[in-house]
């Protein structure tokens, strides 16, 4: 099985549909001729052809308000959003015709758009590189939102989400994009080439939607991630010799509730990591889901650990950061309570 | 003022020019647009652009946009004040398509009467005529075919009286009764018709324009032979989305007429509040490269041969044409609405353009065509028509009545399938 960088997983994934669905069709700024700025659409067009795949005026609500048209025609559209940081001029075509084009139709439009966008701190890219802005769309009905953590995830994840019938928000965590980044700035970059979910089949396969996926057992407390924050929550586990049981969401909408009642259930203790800010991060959902089903099984009030309640600030990335020593700090100090 | 340089210790103020030559002599005023009259004044509409019938050239539908750029500038008339056709414009129409197109505008006439009365006997929560307006939708509809795509906004149901989309199917949407196609789930008038290829309306204006961009782009990209059209109001053109919706249709050669109805009026505010005043809507093509035309959208001719003209350029692969209908919105923005509170009674029946149903009657008349027997018979056809379907529809039920569909229903089509919130939810709510 090859190994596979985040990047060409998604590359693949996208490959695969166009080959496979001729309806498919992908388009944004740069990602035609070039390829993408990080590269994810790099020599689709050349394969597939300029109307397959092509570039777009920088115009987000245009880019999603001409994709939401061309999948009530009957189309599946892939779009880019270079970065999740600008993708708010596209919130009004998201919020008001994607998320509720079937509801508002009674079921004869939809639309089935798969939105793509890195988000996400760790590359020095100040408050306009770095948003994590899930919890405006987690907040929308109608619309899902889908977040990878692997290669293997990403490449199974953006198939599901391009075959899916509902308008599929797939934020991309950028900081994985080359490697399993766990918040440890030093001693050298990590790549994928090492990880077991570096190994990507090269052809078609889904992973469903609504699936958290389990990747630490542990006895001690649940820790609920997705994103980068998974490789976090596993360094901090390793760190602080907490037994943890890492649940990595990879769907919010629809949210694997399963899973996380299981889990919070059986260890009695519940940390929620996100980078995005605290909030009405999507964090406090996790947490009122948490306590409005597991409360009498809680043995110590839910930890959040998150993005500072600032902008997201240049030179002080690590220190915004929600990094390991944050995560097992907090696994450390409710194992005391 | 605050002092923005406390962190740096920096002084501002040092910085500051007194160079008194480089400030300006005068003091500067801020513009905010009124228009020619108020309540209480006289319609004025010596502002208004107007060129005669039949005196604005028709260039071929191969002419690059480049060179038609005095187009915006005029107005496409054809009819003129005796009812003759005149000019390049007028379009070589089949008196059966004018009879058509003078019933679906006399039915959605009707039609907005009497779901205005319905309104206001509480038999619904709101509702917006389109009275004045009626040619711009059922001129462009016949204009076009079956097949293509209509994106209107919300005052064009015209487009689907001309489409023959039931109108029993229209009540039951405006009083949400037990038979409502959309369940409930939307205010009146906010129709959806897939099987009529006309896409669901919403509130939220101009997001449709780039929807409609869209779905051409798709229609081109699968060799498809179809193409779409797109309505908006001169308030909405205000939007950013309009703007996208121009430049993706521009770059990409979209196959899609985009039609401004310019009605004078977005609730209270005057054309001139968007920025009417400045240039024509229609101009605003030409800065992206655009064919633009600028018709009398009262004259039935006018717009039927501009739709005509611009579906010609689109299917033949020279893309989009933003036509500018210009127009009179005769009535109250909707039922919520008092229009006497910011502009003059009289201006409507004092508008210079007419009435588009009057107009047409008027040319079918002159060309031996049509009588005031043929006229006044179907005159009551179509009153007789609207009332019996308005008595089938609140036999089935008006608002507000209980004969609605299920209030368990609203969980559905969230997603295709329910999640576990929505069946959670319905079993919380009692359903």
């Amino acid at each position: 099985m090859p190994t596979m960088n985040m990047i060409q997983a998604l590359n693949s994934a996208m490959d695969v549909m166009l080959g496979r669905d001729p309806t498919v069709v992908i388009f944004g700024e740069d990602v035609g001729y070039f390829g993408g700025v990080f590269r994810a659409t790099d020599g689709l067009q050349k394969t597939h052809g300029k109307t397959r795949c092509f570039d777009s005026p920088i115009s987000e609500g245009g880019i999603v308000g001409a994709a939401i048209g061309m999948g009530v025609y009957g189309l599946r559209p892939v779009v880019e959003i270079q970065f999740a940081d600008y993708i708010y001029p596209a919130i009004d075509q998201l919020v008001s015709t994607a998320a509720r084009l079937r509801y508002r139709s009674a079921g004869e439009y939809w639309s089935p758009i798969t939105v793509r966008s890195p988000y996400g701190g760790g590359i020095f890219g100040g408050q306009t590189h770095s948003q994590s802005p899930e919890s405006l769309f987690t907040h929308v009905v109608g619309l899902k939102v889908v977040i990878p953590s692997t290669p293997y995830d990403a490449k199974g994840l953006l198939i599901t989400s391009i075959e899916d019938d509902d308008p599929v928000i797939f934020l991309e965590p950028k900081r994985l994009y080359s490697g399993p980044f766990s918040g440890q700035t030093e001693g050298g970059v990590k790549q994928w080439s090492n990880h077991p979910a570096s190994e990507v089949p090269e052809d078609y396969f889904r992973i469903p939607l609504e699936k958290a996926s389990v990747v630490r057992e542990g006895g001690d407390v649940t820790v609920l991630v997705y994103g980068t924050m998974v490789h976090v929550a596993l360094a901090a586990a390793a760190d602080s010799g907490v037994d943890a049981e890492v649940v990595d969401l990879r769907t919010l909408v629809p949210l694997d509730i399963e899973t996380i009642e299981n889990s919070v259930n059986k260890t009695g203790r519940c940390i929620i990591v996100h980078e995005a800010t605290r909030t009405s991060g999507f964090g406090a959902e996790l947490s009122a889901v948490v306590q409005e089903r597991c409360f009498f099984k809680l043995e110590t009030r839910i930890r959040r650990v998150t993005g500072w309640d600032t902008p997201y600030p240049h030179a002080f990335e690590w220190q915004y950061f929600p990094g390991p020593e944050r995560v097992a700090a907090a696994m450390l100090e409710i194992m005391e309570t | 003022m605050p002092t923005p340089a406390k962190r740096t210790g920096k002084s501002v103020s040092a910085s500051v020019s007194t160079d008194a030559k480089r400030r300006n002599s005068v003091p500067l005023y801020l513009k905010v647009p009124e228009p020619p009259a108020r309540p209480g004044e006289s319609p004025d509409f010596s502002h208004l652009a107007l060129s005669e019938a039949g005196a604005v050239r028709r260039p071929d539908t191969d002419v690059p946009a480049g060179e038609m750029r005095d187009l915006p500038y005029l107005l496409v008339r054809v009819l003129d004040d005796e009812g003759v056709a005149c000019g390049p414009w007028s379009p070589n129409i089949n008196p059966d398509v004018l009879r058509t197109g003078l019933r679906a505008m006399m039915l959605t006439r009707h039609f907005d009467d009497r779901m205005l009365r319905a309104q206001r006997q509480g038999k619904s929560t709101f509702y917006m005529q389109s009275t004045g307006e009626e040619a711009v939708a059922v001129a462009s509809a016949l204009a076009l075919d079956a097949e293509d795509m209509f994106f209107p906004t919300y005052r064009q149901q015209g487009l689907y009286i001309a489409r023959n989309y039931p109108l029993i199917d229209m009540m039951n949407q405006i009083y949400s009764n037990a038979n409502d196609p959309l369940m409930g789930r939307q205010m009146p008038i906010m129709y959806s018709a897939r099987t009529h290829n006309i896409f669901s309306l919403a509130g939220n204006l101009a997001l449709h324009l780039n929807q409609a961009v869209g779905w051409a782009m798709a229609s081109a990209l699968s060799g498809d032979t179809k193409i779409s059209a797109g309505w908006i109001g001169d308030g909405a053109t205000a939007e950013g989305d309009f703007h996208a919706a121009l430049v993706f249709a521009a770059v990409y050669h979209a196959p899609v007429i985009i039609n401004i109805v310019n009605n004078q009026w977005a609730i209270s505010s005057y054309q001139g509040i968007a920025g009417g005043d400045e240039a024509p809507f229609a101009a605003r093509g030409i800065g992206y490269g655009l064919p633009a035309l600028r018709v009398d959208g009262n004259d039935f001719l006018a717009v039927y041969a501009a739709t005509q003209w611009a579906a010609e350029r689109a299917r033949a692969n020279l893309g989009a044409t933003l036509i500018e209908l210009f127009t009179y919105r005769a009535e109250g923005h909707s039922t919520s609405d008092d229009p006497s509170r910011y502009r003059p009674s009289e201006e409507g029946p004092k508008w210079p353009l007419g009435d588009p149903i009057e107009r047409l009657k008027t040319h079918l008349t002159k060309i031996g065509e049509w009588s005031d027997a043929q006229h006044g018979a179907l005159n009551d056809e179509l009153v007789k028509t609207v009332r019996d379907t308005q008595r089938q529809a609140e036999a089935i039920g008006t608002h507000g009545t209980g004969a609605g569909p299920s209030p368990k229903t609203m969980f559905d089509d969230v997603y295709k399938e329910p999640d576990w919130r929505m069946l959670r939810q319905r079993q919380e709510a009692g359903f």
